[in-house]
């Protein structure tokens, strides 16, 4: 009866499951709200948005936890891509964070905002009363992550508790909250780093420029390569040298670190990307390498 | 290259890590820092060979206790496919977390230690693996190496185990001996065993045919989201309509009769949109947007199909439930929270027909209740209409979940076999 094989691939399977997401938070909760850093992630993680609502626009706005150290180049992007859609930006200073006094930057040349971020997302979310918020993160970045549910639930001071996640079957989620938790949403959980490139490649999506191979000013610290910069506090003993490099993942200045490439193109980084043996986390983030259970202790915090 | 979503059960003792780690490894989707990570781990523990369970468990509590506790998803391909492994733990306390895993799963992975044979578990694996209707199962009979590669030894399991396999109309059952340690079987064919003439795991889980697993047959479109761009600026776009939605079964095509339900008003598909323009059909598991001939009034819950092949709008179902809370039981008269497909409503447990035991399959009809991780028979009552099939036909239009209207927690997993 069937004239064919109904075979659908990889990247359609992938993103129609993203788009199921994305509706079913649309359709269910009062006020989502999507985080976009003008990282590759949440690149791909708004163009699905765009599709899941097209021909109407997105019915919710984005929000930016903004360090104040982040690349000018992916601020430029994150601005002109907003523009571009029309949406609305909510930007969650950490800055500001910082001179109200509710948290205290840390000091010496391993100072970093990275942990500071929760504080401001947190107090951002409950500010503007979100009740689920999209996050870009994929199972396979990191062991913590690979055991996070779709729809993940946050208490009222933003915790992940592990060890007490609702069981996710099927394609049916759990939204019930109560006022004050919220859900954090994570579309593209069984993407992987490649997925998204591939997609990146398929859709001509445009990504910031320091995702492509430039040379930059930079210095070496625990093998990795930090961008020289004001916002990055280099030792005497940590002397700056010009470097061809890309950056694998967008974070903040001061805890992600540059690879040597020669990659320009999308084709060229997904070559590099299928050789290389190193996990984008392990290669590029110092937040990464505090412990074992670094980003385990991090989410249940309320992070990312 | 498509996706084949596969759920593997057994212990640690069974040699599950080292399978998984296998695969991973020779699919190069383990890398050298996950690796030193490991290697590191293993011998500040003073463990003698490295032990890949630590690429899966992931959480803290897990790598203390040396036990997996949920369900890890872990990611590879080859040049055919994309794979994604639901790794569950096999200890019966973690049941619930085996059903979540296979409830997605187009195969099964049950791994048998040679040397023990068809244990308790396996059947309670093989058991859940059917009870959620996972297509393809593979018994996966490791450590052939222990037993000689022998080939008698090989073929005891096979036949002990179709034995119990028919009590439970498994659906496509395959069956490979393996040494994962030594990767016998499991990226290419073992030389050690001459006498096996099918192919290696790896090799089976490239080939298995998936695509006519779905349903492809009953048409059902359930509704998810109502897009209405309200726009100033354009015309056509102030008055577009369209029910977005993911297919759950058949193929839909512009033109095509289509029958709303709970209206029962027939309609046609005008056509069937998506960001890159009009397509010419739809099928599982598309994320599309209908448009409609005639202006009914439809909403998210409800659902599209054909006139002359509908679900059932049913109020009374009956269904194969896993309990899944801890401490809160499931007992007749109950209140809970129901989610099928896009509906919420409220469901009355009116009865509770029997306790199914998991390793014996014997049925106490005496049970009062379900704790955590039993599994029963239960008739529901709820308090608005669903749209359903049975779950041996369907899978998306056949379960739900259950929720607890106090805690919010899912506390229950559904499959249904009635409904009126």
């Amino acid at each position: 009866m069937l004239q064919r094989d109904y075979t659908t691939s990889q990247l359609d399977v992938l993103e129609a499951e993203a788009i199921h997401i994305m509706r079913e938070v649309a359709a269910e909760f009062e006020r989502p709200c999507l985080l976009f850093s003008g990282g590759k992630d949440s690149i791909v993680m708004l163009r699905v948005a765009e599709k899941a609502f097209w021909p109407a626009p997105i019915p919710f706005p984005l929000m930016h936890v903004d360090t104040g150290h982040n690349f000018p180049e992916v601020i430029e992007f994150r601005d002109r891509r907003v523009a571009e859609l029309g949406a609305r930006l909510v930007v969650a200073s950490v800055q500001a964070s910082i001179d109200a006094g509710r948290v205290v930057e840390q000091t010496g040349r391993r100072a970093s905002r990275n942990r500071l971020q929760t504080t401001t997302l947190l107090d951002a979310i409950e500010e503007h009363e979100f009740d689920a918020v999209f996050g870009g993160a994929r199972r396979d970045e990191e062991k913590a992550r690979a055991k996070e549910r779709v729809f993940s639930f946050r208490d009222e001071f933003g915790q992940w508790d592990p060890k007490n996640q609702r069981p996710e079957l099927w394609n049916l989620y759990n939204t019930k909250i109560s006022r004050g938790e919220h859900i954090r949403v994570f579309p593209l959980s069984n993407w992987t780093e490649l997925d998204v490139w591939h997609y990146i490649r398929r859709e001509g999506i445009e990504i910031p420029s320091i995702y492509f191979s430039h040379t930059r000013a930079v210095f070496e610290r625990d093998g990795m390569l930090l961008s020289d910069s004001e916002v990055v506090q280099r030792g005497e003993d940590e002397p700056p040298f010009e470097a061809v490099v890309r950056y694998r993942t967008v974070g903040d200045m001061t805890c992600t670190g540059a690879v040597a490439s020669t990659a320009t193109t999308i084709d060229q980084i997904i070559d590099e990307i299928s050789a290389t043996r190193i996990t984008e986390r392990g290669a590029t983030r110092a937040d990464d390498r505090a412990s074992e259970a670094a980003m385990e202790d991090r989410k249940k915090e309320g992070y990312f | 290259m498509d996706i084949l979503r596969f759920a593997t059960a057994g212990s640690v003792d069974d040699g599950k890590s080292t399978l998984i780690g296998r695969l991973l490894f020779d699919s190069k989707a383990i890398f050298e820092d996950q690796l030193e990570a490991v290697e590191r781990t293993s011998r500040d523990r003073g463990t003698e060979y490295t032990d890949l369970s630590l690429l899966t468990d992931g959480l803290r509590a897990e790598r203390e206790q040396g036990i997996t506790i949920d369900v890890a998803y872990r990611y590879f391909a080859t040049p055919k496919r994309k794979f994604i492994i639901a790794d569950t733990p096999g200890h019966i306390q973690y049941t619930r977390n085996m059903v979540t895993g296979a409830s997605t799963a187009d195969l099964a992975i049950i791994l048998i230690d040679a040397r023990k044979g068809v244990l308790e578990q396996s059947r309670r694996h093989a058991f859940l693996t059917t009870l959620l209707r996972v297509p393809h199962l593979v018994l996966a009979v490791n450590k052939m190496d222990l037993v000689d590669y022998s080939e008698a030894r090989f073929e005891e399991i096979r036949e002990e185990f179709t034995a119990f396999a028919s009590k439970l109309n498994a659906s496509d059952l395959t069956f490979i001996p393996i040494s994962a340690l030594h990767g016998d079987n499991v990226v290419s064919r073992s030389e050690n065993m001459p006498w096996y003439e099918g192919s290696s795991l790896l090799h089976h889980l490239e080939n298995v045919h998936i695509a006519s697993d779905r349903n492809l047959v009953d048409v059902r479109f359930p509704v998810q989201y109502v897009i209405r761009p309200h726009s100033a600026t354009s015309q056509e776009l102030h008055d577009y309509r369209g029910y977005a939605g993911q297919v759950a079964g058949g193929v839909l095509k512009p033109g095509d009769e289509v029958l709303h339900l709970p209206s029962g008003l027939t309609t046609t598909i005008t056509g069937i949109d998506t960001f890159e323009g009009p397509v010419e059909e739809a099928f599982a598991p598309m994320s599309v947007t209908l448009r409609l001939a005639d202006d009914i009034d439809i909403s998210r819950g409800d659902m599209i199909c054909r006139p002359n092949n509908q679900p059932e709008a049913a109020q009374e179902i009956d269904a194969m439930i896993c309990w899944m809370a801890d401490g809160l039981k499931l007992q007749p008269r109950s209140k809970l929270i129901i989610k099928h497909t896009t509906r919420t409503a409220r469901a009355l447990v009116r009865d509770l027909h029997y306790r199914l035991d998991v390793n014996t399959l014997h049925r106490d009809e005496s049970a009062a209740a379900l704790g955590l991780n039993e599994i029963g028979r239960v008739s529901l009552r709820t308090t608005q209409p669903l749209f359903v099939d049975d779950y041996a036909r369907n899978r998306l239009t056949g379960g739900f979940i259950l929720i607890d209207e106090a805690t919010n927690g899912t506390v229950g997993a559904g499959m249904i076999v009635d409904a009126r």
